[in-house]
């Protein structure tokens, strides 16, 4: 008997906007001027965010948490094609999708500082809070998924994660899962090259991360991250083969971390300057600027306009942050149950007159 | 010697392990060329290369479950679990398969493994990164759980769990990795697995704690002394599996009063545990109920809120004036 072939496979790559801000107008997605400008502003928002968060991250004023300088590409290029009704799970590196769905700025410093209630991100929003053991929150957008499906919602929740993430065995029980159950979700990689210290080649021997998802029956597409255009066109038609078909979707953006992995890494133990240079070279926010330059959508004037409007938007949730009173001791327990449990009610007496008694 | 602190001692013990033992070996995420996240493993990789210093990929589950079939195979790994926070995928794997094999296999196969991870509060960290869940591992046959309390204790400790024929799981203070600084033997040493010690001698009460929360019931003791209120013996139990109830019982039966302070939720707690055992070991040398000083049965609260949950010095200072008597 001849030995047959029963599977063969190609994972194909879209780029819409080259580095030197021309697109591909056949692959170029619907995006009309006003949306245009709109993601580039997102993308400035956030980046400017980002920077503001570091530095009050070196002055005591916030916690450790992960910078996403350099992957607004990806992430706000992702979440731009969600619709209100679509859900978002999170991992821990997408600020910049949190703000497009609406958490406000001033929350999610309020969750960098140390205080549980910037993690009430309003129901409506259909966003959950960060997620921070890796990989582990797929699985909730699987279950999300089928929810609306059972519900007859024509609509998809999109969960993001790093290439890190694909090595945990959730990762392979959350992609499982969705081919078989047929649910409405998108897996969207933020491949960065790096989890922590360990690059993508230590990571995985497969050449691709969305190759992966052809062994659980799903559509897997590689895209360029730091290409906003791409990413948007991407993910919009995997959200769109989802809320219509069920169909899941599998997608990888390649992108870069430029800063630390978190504001206690120092990456320069585990790579070189020069490397980070060549990624610097491919900022997604300067491509965009170049393109929308190209057809006159902005200036220097207006790149200035946009930049100034961030910076005042970043101003004013340092503010509104910095209004807000410190937490209660009493909350520590107020939120495991719907109900404070006769032990927890006596442990919360037990500190509040031990506080009481040192006043 | 040299001033070493935890960081530092565990790290010099590593290295003198894998250079007494070519069967040691280290894995985990970032544990080579980034030398662990709180630098535990700094410079193995250079000195014993990647074949022996293994950066894993992000699966804990991975590791833990791939250092058993290692130890099954002669070698003596050693995992590195970069939070506590972040074991559960593992918690299968040690559950099911590293504390039972001696025991299904009647001794034929056997799992020779050291399970490190920092674990505890008080460091402002990040969700998951502050809890203290070492009941969870004392709770399962099989497995050995050692907590050392300083730099001195843990070089000693971590060298007796990598050489102990079975599995160990070995936490380290967060909070305290750097805090603590101390005269640290230069050569390789053992501290023995199982055997609880008498930090400080008293006769009045028995304060009994692991970990970060040795160095405050230590400073408690210090201050009640000064004080004039009361003199306490102070037991760093060392090794919550197995327990030490004979060290921890002869103190009590000595001072007739016992606290026992941790930083992990009360209810299913160690402290239970040994409260438990004194009711069935030195009862009627007690003249006062033992009391534990615990978490709250709750989520550790981030930064903000953080210093509320732990158990602090004034605390116990409070509490052991106010012991009741019989």
């Amino acid at each position: 008997m001849p030995i047959r072939s029963l599977v063969s496979y190609s994972i194909e790559r879209v780029e819409v906007l080259g580095p030197d801000g021309t697109v591909d107008e056949a692959l170029m997605p619907e995006l009309g001027a006003e949306q245009i400008r709109t993601l580039y502003g997102q993308m400035v928002l956030t980046r400017q965010f980002d920077e503001r968060m570091f530095k009050m991250q070196r002055q005591g004023r916030l916690g450790t948490f992960a910078r996403v300088a350099g992957q607004e590409g990806a992430h706000v290029g992702a979440a731009f094609a969600l619709r209100p009704d679509d859900w978002l799970v999170p991992a821990f590196r997408e600020i910049g999708a949190l703000v497009l769905r609406g958490v406000p700025l001033a929350q999610l410093l309020q969750y960098w500082s140390g205080d549980e209630r910037g993690a009430a991100v309003p129901k409506e929003l259909r966003t959950l809070p960060v997620s921070i053991p890796v990989g582990t929150h797929m699985l909730h957008a699987v279950g999300i998924a089928w929810a609306m499906k059972q519900a007859g919602e024509t609509a998809a929740a999109l969960t993001f994660f790093g290439e890190g993430a694909t090595s945990e065995g959730d990762f392979s029980e959350a992609l499982n899962m969705a081919g078989v159950f047929k649910v409405p979700v998108v897996f969207f990689c933020q491949n960065n090259h790096y989890a922590i210290s360990l690059p993508y080649t230590k990571q995985t021997a497969s050449t691709t991360v969305a190759q992966k998802a052809l062994a659980y029956g799903m559509f897997g597409v590689q895209v360029d991250g730091n290409d906003v255009f791409a990413v948007y066109r991407v993910t919009k038609e995997a959200l769109e083969r989802a809320r219509i078909g069920h169909e899941p979707t599998l997608i990888e953006a390649d992108t870069y971390r430029v800063t630390d992995h978190t504001t206690s890494d120092d990456a320069r133990r585990y790579r070189t300057d020069e490397e980070v240079e060549v990624w610097r070279l491919r900022d997604p926010i300067e491509r965009l600027g170049g393109y929308m330059r190209g057809k006159g959508l902005l200036d220097d004037v207006g790149a200035a306009q946009v930049l100034a409007e961030a910076d005042r938007k970043v101003a004013e949730a340092v503010v509104a942050f910095e209004a807000i009173s410190p937490p209660g001791p009493e909350e520590i327990f107020d939120h495991l149950y719907a109900e404070l449990t006769p032990p927890l009610a006596e442990q919360q007496a037990e500190l509040m007159a031990r506080l009481a008694r040192r006043r | 010697m040299a001033r070493l602190n935890i960081v530092e001692a565990i790290d010099q013990a590593l290295q003198q392990e894998m250079q007494l033992d070519p069967k040691v070996v280290i894995l985990g995420e970032d544990v080579g060329r980034d030398g662990g996240v709180f630098r535990v493993t700094d410079g193995l990789v250079q000195r014993f290369g990647e074949e022996r210093v293994i950066d894993s990929p992000l699966a804990e589950s991975g590791i833990v479950g791939m250092a058993i079939g290692m130890a099954v195979a002669g070698y003596h790994p050693v995992a590195e679990i970069q939070f506590s926070g972040f074991v559960y995928p593992a918690y299968d794997q040690l559950v099911s398969h590293a504390a039972r094999l001696r025991n299904r296999s009647r001794g034929e196969f056997t799992v020779p493994l050291v399970v490190r991870m920092p674990y505890g509060g008080g460091i402002r960290a990040l969700e998951h990164h502050s809890e203290s869940m070492e009941a969870i591992f004392a709770h399962v046959p099989g497995l050995k759980v050692v907590i050392p309390a300083d730099p001195y204790e843990a070089k000693g400790l971590l060298a007796s769990a990598v050489r102990d024929p079975d599995p160990v799981i070995f936490f380290e203070p967060a909070r305290v990795y750097r805090a603590i600084k101390m005269e640290v033997p230069d050569e390789p040493y053992t501290l023995p697995i199982g055997k609880a010690r008498v930090v400080r001698e008293g006769k009045d009460v028995t304060l009994i704690a692991w970990g970060a929360q040795v160095r405050t019931i230590r400073d408690a003791a210090q201050r009640l002394e000064a004080e004039g209120a009361a003199d306490v013996e102070v037991v760093d139990v060392r090794t919550l599996s197995p327990f030490d109830f004979e060290t921890v019982t002869a103190s009590v039966a000595k001072t007739g009063r016992a606290i026992i302070v941790h930083e992990a939720p009360r209810t299913c707690g160690f402290g239970g545990e040994i409260s438990a055992q004194l009711m069935e070991r030195a009862v009627l040398h007690l003249k006062s109920p033992v009391v534990r000083i615990t978490g709250f049965d709750t989520i550790p609260p981030l930064a903000k809120l953080e210093d509320y949950y732990q158990p602090d010095v004034e605390t116990v200072m409070e509490t052991v004036k106010n012991l009741p008597d019989f």
